[in-house]
Parts: structure tokens; sequence; C-alpha cells
């Protein structure tokens, strides 16, 4: 549906646009009638992805930290099951299938080991230490 | 169960314009509203989308810790609408149980515990923060450049939805593929996932001794600065462990005695 003049059908370099600002013409498709694809799943997945990198190198309080492993964990996890969905990709393309749902269950299952054990070594240090702040685990420092 | 499953997905994944054709009344014609068009998925995907998205840069924006892992709790809940909008209703329902039920649970307990009041927002210096959005702008860049260059991925989506169903997810974690072959992909050349499931079976067990060895309440050194702190957290940060094979006063009193004789 032509709702700005512009549709996702005329994505493919109809203005020569930096690659990353290939984004914009997806704006002008109207979000409320086309249907969603596979690249928008991605943009979400690059989204939770960045700001899971970007809370793991800012934060300093541990638990901040542990908080962006998940996003970034949840960003590749929402790539696989993108990736798996054949919802979302023309007809007769081929898909992850089922694999990807399994590595996305796998993933879910390590990111809640992973939760577990980081906490227990985030509340040994606040034991140790009186604090959560990584800034101050200096203690291997030479 | 499965007839209701059916009908929640048609509901999801196409346009209700034909269903609501005989809603409207002769004097308000709802086919004449922008309404009748409306591809209800897209409409779903946008607000999780823009949820998970919008709470993520939350978690990140935030320096209060406990707002930070409320905003995760959101966000982690709109990637699971994702997920069901994506078709994969069991990793959407493992995604609410276990993560939002389960591992963020405990990072609020983790919160809670270590919530002491100069520690609840620790803010990152001004010229971290700057630092941070750069070159988180540039790393969102080049994921952007990297999926928009492939220009399969760009097509719009098919409306073919597999009949939703949890068996042939089942039957792979016991190694039995039953599921339709990709168009791709060589006959009997897949396999199941048996043996990872094994691997990540023993590896939860192992993880569960190792977090409960490491969490628990053991006699230690502490920093003699820290004493008051150390006094004023409540007996019940010790864990049952501790409190069944000796008394929590001389567990503490014992550890502060060390503490006196011993400093730093």
């Amino acid at each position: 549906m032509m709702v700005f003049g512009v549709t996702c059908a005329c994505l493919p370099s109809a203005i020569p646009l930096p690659p990353c600002l290939g984004i914009v013409p997806l704006f002008g498709a109207n979000p409320f009638t086309d249907p969603i694809g596979l690249i928008h799943y991605l943009i979400v997945g690059a989204v939770l992805f960045t700001a899971g990198v970007a809370c793991m190198a800012l934060k300093r309080n541990a638990l901040g930290i542990l908080m962006g492993i998940e996003l970034v964990l949840n960003g590749a996890n929402i790539n696989f099951v993108a990736f798996s969905s054949p919802y979302l990709r023309a007809e007769g393309t081929p898909t992850l299938g089922l694999d990807g749902q399994v590595v996305a269950l796998f993933v879910i299952l390590l990111a809640a080991a992973e939760a577990a054990v980081a906490l227990a070594i985030t509340l040994n240090f606040y034991n140790n230490h009186a604090t959560v702040d990584v800034d101050r685990a200096d203690d291997l420092k030479g | 169960m499965t007839g209701m499953l059916d009908m929640d997905i048609s509901f999801l994944t196409h346009a209700v314009g034909p269903a609501m054709a005989h809603l409207s009344a002769p004097g308000l014609p709802l086919a004449a509203l922008p309404v009748a068009g409306i591809n209800w998925h897209s409409v779903l995907f946008l607000l999780f989308a823009a949820l998970a998205c919008g709470f993520a840069v939350g978690v990140v924006a935030a320096d209060n810790v406990v707002r930070m892992a409320l905003y995760l709790v959101f966000s982690l809940g709109a990637t699971a609408g994702l997920f069901f909008l994506a078709g994969a209703e069991f990793i959407g329902a493992m995604q609410l149980m276990i993560y939002v039920g389960g591992t963020l649970v405990l990072l609020v307990f983790g919160v809670m515990l270590t919530a002491q009041a100069p520690l609840v927002s620790i803010k990152p210096s001004a010229s971290d923060r700057t630092l941070a959005a750069v070159a988180g702008a540039s790393l969102l860049a080049l994921l952007l450049t990297a999926s928009l260059s492939v220009d399969a991925w760009l097509k719009p989506g098919s409306a073919v939805v597999p009949a939703p169903s949890a068996t042939p997810l089942g039957m792979a974690l016991v190694g039995v593929r039953v599921d339709d072959p990709p168009s791709a992909s060589p006959a009997g050349g897949r396999t199941g996932y048996m043996l990872p499931f094994e691997i990540v079976s023993v590896h939860l067990l192992v993880v569960l001794v190792g977090a409960a060895y490491l969490a628990r309440a053991k006699r230690r050194r502490t920093p003699r600065a820290l004493d008051a702190v150390a006094a004023a957290m409540p007996v019940d940060v010790e864990s049952p462990v501790a409190v069944g094979s000796a008394p929590v006063g001389r567990t503490s009193g014992g550890s502060k005695s060390a503490l006196v004789g011993g400093g730093r």
C-alpha cells in the first residue's frame, strides 16, 4: 500500500545512501498495513545488542553489567528466532527452521545459568568489599 | 487446545478486514475507516518492538539499579511478545517463564541484597557517557549496515504460518527430527539435539552446585573499615546452611573477633 509514496519494495538503492542509512526508506512504509519482514526483527535485535554492549561498558554497578549481558543475549535470541521463522521470509526462502528455535532455547537456559553464577560471584564480592562498584575490584592490580 | 491456538494465531497474523465487515452497522461504515485494512500483526510488532527497544535504552540511560531492573523486565517481556509474533510460541513461553520469571527475579534479589544507599545509583562520569554513546552509535551503524546489505533479508514476509506445536521442538531435543526439512537442507543431514540437551542438563546441575557453593555464608576476613556495615547486615543474609551447622551468633561473633584481631 502506498502511503507516503514509498513502499518497502523500493528499498534497494532507490537513492544512493550510506549503507546504514538504508533504514530510512523503512520509515516511509506504512507500518499499519505493510507486512513486516526479517529486517524489522534484525533492527530490534541490533538495538538490543547495542544497548547491552553499552550497558556492559558503561555501568559501574556489577548488577548493571549482568543486565547488559542479558540484553546482549536477548538481541542474539531475537535474531535466532527471526531467522527460523517462515512467516518473516518471502515464500520459498529457506529458513533456519527448528534449529534456530532450539538454539534460542539453549541460549535462554545458558543465560539463566550464567546469571546464577555471576550473581553468586557478585554477592561474594559484595560480602568481601561491601560494594558492587566494579572499579573497586582491583585487588589483583600490580 | 489446538483449536484455540489456531484461532489466536489467525487473529494475529491476518488482517481482520473481512472479519470486521459484518460488524459494521448500517449507520457506521467501518469499511470506510482506515481500521479496516490494518495488519494487526504489524501493529503488534511495532508495539512490542518499541517497548523492547525503548526499555533497553532505558536500562542504559537509568542510573538507579532498581529502575534498571524494572526496565529490563519490561524489555524482556516485550521480547517474548516478539517471539510469539514470529511464530515461536514455545520459545516465547520459555522466555517469560525462565527469563522474566526466573533470571530477573534472581537479579532483583541481587539488587535488593546489595542496595545500600550509596550503591543504588553509581553514576558513570560524563566522559564515559559520551564515549559509550559514540561507541554504541558506531556499533549500531555497523550492525544495521550488515543487516541491510543482504537483499534477501529486505523482502517483506509471506503469510505462511505453520500450525503452532511444540512437538517437533520436544522431539528434536530428545534426538528425533519430525519437522519438515527446509528446502535447501540436504535430506537426512539433520541431527537431533540429544547430546546438547544432556550437556545442558549436567551444566545446569554444575551451575546449581557452584552457585550454592559460591554464595554460601562463610567465615571471612572483612576489612576493618567495613565492620559497621557487616554488623548492620541482618542475620537472615546468612545462608540456611550456616544457620544449621552453627549458631548464627557464634558465626558472626567469630568473624568479628577475627576481624578485630586480624585487621589488614
